[in-house]
This record gives C-alpha cells, sequence and structure tokens, in this order.
C-alpha cells in the first residue's frame, strides 16, 4: 500500500450560489490510478478541476474546504506553483494550435524557468516517449500540432503535461473524443504512466475505470457515495446507489 | 461531356426551382450583386475616363514627379502619396501599440465589470465626426504639438534630420496622430473581438501548465488571435488612407514632398478635397483625378498583399482561419 499523495477534506465548490460539489472528502494514492466515476453533473469534473485549481479561473467560482498535496494545503499556495506539480488533460485535445509539434511540449519548459538548447531536446524527446507518441512523429516534430490525428493530439497533450515534470497527473475524460483505437492506446498509457506518477482520472465509462483504475471513487449529485478499490467497488459494491449505477439503472 | 449517362448514379431534380416566390428572391438578390459589382466597375470607369488627359499628358511621369505646379501646368503625385503614406504610418506606429494594448488589456487583465463599459467608450471614438478630429486638431492639438510636443522631439531627435523646421503644429505629424486616433476604434474593436473569440480551452491549456497570465496571454491568447488582429490592423490602414476632413484640416496643405515630420503636406485624399472644386483647368481637374485613381490602387494594394501575407502565414503554421 503506498502513501496517500492527495488528499481532499470537505471539499465543496460553487459556481456563483450553485453548489457543484459538496463536502467530499477522500485520498488519492501515490502512484496508483485512481477513477472518479459518476453520471453527467455529478460534479466529478468539478472535483478533479478543483485539484489543480482550474475551477477558480471560471467567473464566480468558489472553493472551501482543504486539498492536500504531501499534507500541505494547495488552497493556501500560489496556483502557478500548484499547476507545475499537479498537471493536466483535458476531454477534448487542445494543442496549441499556432504551434507545431515539438514547440507543443517544449512550451511547459519554458514556463519554468530558462533551459538549454540540449536539455530542451532531450525533454522534448522522453515527454514525447512516455505518451507513446515518439515512433510517429520523430521524423516531423517541427510539423504543426494540427496535422496530428484526434488520438495522437491528446498523446500530445499528455506529453505536454509530462514535460513540466508533474507529481500527479489529472485527467479529465480523456477519451471522449476519441474513436476505440485512440482510446485503447491511451489506456495502456495509463497502465505505464502509475509507475512514475499519481493518476486520476475523471470518465463517464464504468469499463474503462475497471481496466485502469487500482482505486475508483463513485459520484453522484456532488456527493461521494463510495470509493475503494476498483474490484471491490465494481464486484462488491457497499452502497445501493452504486450497485444500481454500476448494474446501468440509471445514469 | 455534361451529357448524362445511363451510369449516372444521381438523378438530377429541376434546374431551377418552379416556384414563383423563389424565381422573385432569386431575380431581387441576383439584381443587388449586380448592382454591387456594376457600380464599383462605374466608378472605376469614369476614374480611369477623366484621368485619361493627365496620363497622355505626363504617362508615367505622373508618377514619379515630384512637382505638382499649377502655374506651369506640371503634375506629378510623388508629394501626395508620401504624404499620404508618411501620415498612415504615423497613425498605425502610434496607434497599434494603443489599440492592441487596450484589447488585450479589456480581453484579458480587467476586472469583468470594466470590460463593457471601457470597451463601449473605446468605440464611440468611431463615432465623433471626423470634422470634430478636425476642428480639435486644428484648435487643440496643433498648438500644444507647436508649443510642447515639437520643440521636444526637435531637441533630442533633431539629429536625425527627421525633426527639423519651424514648428508649426498643422503639418505631416500632427495630421499623423490625429489618424491614430481615428484608427484606434477600428484596430481595437476588432482585435478584441477575435481575442474574446479565442476557445476557452486555449487558455486552460496554458494555465494548466504553470502559466502565468502573461505568459498565458503571450503563449496561447495572442498567437492564436494574430489573424484577427492583422485583419484588424489592415481596416485600420484602409481608415488611415482614405480619411479626408480631418487631415485636411491639420496638415497645412501645402503641394510638396515633405522633408521633415513638421513640414507641411498634403496626402491624396486632402488634395481632391481642397483642389478638385477649384480646379484652373481641364489639366488639373484630369490629374486630381489620376491621383485618386492611385488612392484607389495604393488601398487595393494594401488589401491584396495583405491576404496574401495571412495566407502564407495560416499555410505554413496554422491557426484560425477568422
Amino acid at each position: 500500500m503506498n502513501g496517500t499523495k492527495m488528499r481532499v477534506e470537505r471539499l465543496s465548490a460553487y459556481y456563483g450560489k450553485t453548489k457543484a460539489i459538496s463536502e467530499i472528502s477522500v485520498g488519492f494514492p501515490e502512484r496508483k490510478v485512481s477513477a472518479i466515476i459518476g453520471p453527467s453533473g455529478c460534479g466529478k469534473s468539478t472535483l478533479i478541476r478543483c485539484l489543480n485549481r482550474m475551477h477558480e479561473t471560471l467567473p464566480r467560482t468558489r472553493v472551501e474546504g482543504q486539498i492536500l498535496l504531501d499534507g500541505e494545503d494547495i488552497l493556501e499556495l500560489d496556483p502557478v506553483h500548484v499547476r507545475r506539480r499537479v498537471g493536466m488533460v483535458f476531454q477534448k485535445p487542445n494543442p496549441f494550435v499556432t504551434m507545431s509539434i515539438y514547440d507543443n511540449v517544449s512550451v511547459a519548459l519554458r514556463f519554468n524557468g530558462r533551459h538549454s538548447r540540449e536539455d530542451t531536446d532531450k525533454a522534448v524527446v522522453r515527454s514525447l516517449q512516455q505518451a507513446a507518441l515518439w515512433e510517429e512523429v520523430k521524423d516531423r516534430v517541427d510539423a504543426p500540432a494540427l496535422s496530428l490525428s484526434g488520438g495522437q493530439q491528446q498523446r500530445l497533450c499528455i506529453a505536454r503535461a509530462l514535460a513540466a515534470e508533474p507529481e500527479v497527473l489529472l485527467m479529465d475524460e480523456p477519451c471522449s473524443a476519441l474513436d476505440p483505437v485512440a482510446t485503447a492506446k491511451i489506456e495502456g498509457l495509463v497502465n505505464e504512466l502509475k509507475n512514475s506518477y499519481t493518476v486520476i482520472i475523471v470518465t463517464h465509462n464504468m469499463q474503462q475505470a475497471g481496466r485502469v483504475a487500482d482505486y475508483t471513487a463513485f459520484l453522484y449529485l456532488g456527493k461521494l457515495v463510495e470509493v475503494g478499490a476498483t474490484a471491490d467497488l465494481f464486484e462488491r459494491p457497499k452502497e445501493r446507489l452504486t450497485e444500481q449505477y454500476i448494474t446501468g439503472r440509471f445514469g | 461531356m455534361d451529357r448524362p449517362t445511363p451510369s449516372s448514379p444521381t438523378p438530377r431534380g429541376p434546374r431551377r426551382s418552379r416556384h414563383w416566390g423563389d424565381l422573385i428572391f432569386a431575380g431581387l438578390v441576383g439584381l443587388g450583386g449586380a448592382g454591387v459589382l456594376v457600380l464599383v466597375f462605374a466608378i472605376l470607369g469614369v476614374l480611369l475616363y477623366q484621368s485619361g488627359l493627365s496620363f497622355r499628358a505626363f504617362g508615367w511621369q505622373f508618377v514619379i514627379g515630384t512637382q505638382w505646379d499649377v502655374r506651369d501646368n506640371i503634375y506629378g503625385v510623388v508629394p501626395f502619396v508620401s504624404g499620404t503614406l508618411i501620415t498612415s504610418a504615423i497613425a498605425l506606429v502610434i496607434g497599434f501599440p494603443l489599440a492592441v494594448g487596450s484589447a488585450i488589456f479589456l480581453t484579458t487583465q480587467a476586472p469583468r465589470w470594466m470590460r463593457g463599459p471601457v470597451g463601449t467608450v473605446i468605440e464611440l471614438l468611431a463615432a465623433i465626426p471626423s470634422v470634430v478630429y478636425g476642428f480639435w486638431g486644428l484648435y487643440v492639438l496643433g498648438p500644444y504639438m507647436r508649443t510642447n510636443v515639437e520643440p521636444a522631439l526637435h531637441r533630442y531627435l533633431g539629429w536625425t534630420g527627421a525633426f527639423n523646421g519651424p514648428a508649426t503644429g498643422t503639418d505631416i505629424l500632427t495630421a499623423g496622430v490625429i489618424l491614430a486616433v481615428m484608427v484606434i476604434p477600428t484596430i481595437s474593436a476588432i482585435s478584441r473581438e477575435t481575442l474574446a473569440a479565442v476557445p476557452i480551452s486555449q487558455r486552460e491549456a496554458a494555465l494548466s501548465l504553470g502559466a502565468t497570465n502573461w505568459e498565458t496571454t503571450r503563449v496561447a491568447i495572442v498567437p492564436y488571435a494574430r489573424s484577427g488582429i492583422f485583419g484588424a490592423t489592415i481596416l485600420g490602414l484602409g481608415r488611415a488612407l482614405g480619411e479626408t476632413m480631418a487631415v485636411t484640416m491639420t496638415i497645412g496643405n501645402r503641394d510638396a514632398v515633405p522633408t521633415s515630420f513638421f513640414s507641411q503636406g498634403q496626402t491624396i485624399a486632402s488634395l481632391i478635397a481642397n483642389e478638385l472644386t477649384n480646379s484652373n483647368g481641364p489639366l488639373q481637374y484630369s490629374a486630381i483625378i489620376e491621383a485618386g485613381l492611385i488612392l484607389l490602387f495604393i488601398s487595393l494594394l494594401v488589401n491584396v498583399l495583405a491576404r496574401l501575407l495571412l495566407w502564407r502565414v495560416l499555410r505554413v503554421t496554422g491557426g484560425s482561419t477568422e
């Protein structure tokens, strides 16, 4: 059993007066994949967006509670520094459209201070390798990012996030815009990534949670219903609501 | 070759709709489209026809001639082309940073409550009639330029040779500054729209990598909007090239090639405003018309070059086509 890398305590998040998640407390173990599942509108995206303080970049949003990274409350820290330690991959691939493949990956290094050309080259290659994209693009890293397919673009976004050398990688439904083949590649990648990173993934796809996650948390109407080892949660759910959801009776 | 063959898989419907309403509608909008084309060519035709006298008299000498001599009836357009280009350049050099800066500020830095009202105030600059700008330039800006700005420029930048001569306040520089104020609302408003249309996903991509506000703007937002900002600038330039009244009132109206920013000068537009209605004879009249034709070509050239440049930039590096 690994230690807990991130932990939220009585976390609530608001959009204006609407409370999207309510007093959630849950831990995310180090170098494991944790999945957050639940029906649309249950607050799973809001929860994950709190973990790198992206939630509060939208107008009229608010967060209450604690979000601990290595025991330190990130709500007390500079969000810019938090986001360098907690990277994120979004639902739709969002490479920088005016940039080449190379620049998309190296841009994260620029935010982290100056690096020599040699270091940057190495980091770009390493990140693209980690994102299982290097073999496909090694001959054309100067091509526009938009010349890649959707699945490749999403792996490019993963490489970009990894280039910043985060400790935690957040993935907000990273496969929802991808076809099954591209989805399988990303899932394989997630299994690799947990050797080096703590991964937290939001998914609306229960099979995906079953395939990639060590732990799964089930959210419903902004509340945490149940959390546990993935196999336990799917095979022996403790809550009636969880059982109803995973057997497809709602959601 | 258009003959339908039996193997042709798509059966063709009737070429035109048989509904009366559709026919009338098609006719009306067709008339509108044709009418605009006819207008453009009619204007071009009249300009070409009326400049014929001058073109036969001077040929290409008109385009490269630096003299505009009403007494000897020798006409060259260089004084006005240079006046037009220099004042427009001043307008862009001063106006572009202010306009784009205000657009970036309003879309990325300003508190939300401030964005609408301040944006509206900037756009209000476009609602001021150009004769009012001219009036303000003549009685407020001009005297201030004469007593404060121009002596200072001469003291510190006189060694360049471009800021010499008597400071009058009615000159190329004052006209350029007035134009700068006039192009700001155009460039600012359109840049602001393009910047506001940058998808939030691009902004979040940068923020999630630990970019600061400034880095997000520089890396994700401005590059995405650059083609729109470029287009806005070209529109602003178009306004500066053709602006007449405010320039006529502030530029000093002298038919000579400017030798300094403090020279009195003339743009093509101000030349037409000043001299067309009281020209001394058919040759001068025709020469003024030909100058107008050249202004039309300059505007056209700017637009075509801008499109080519934009197309090249987007083809090489991708980006929004808006």
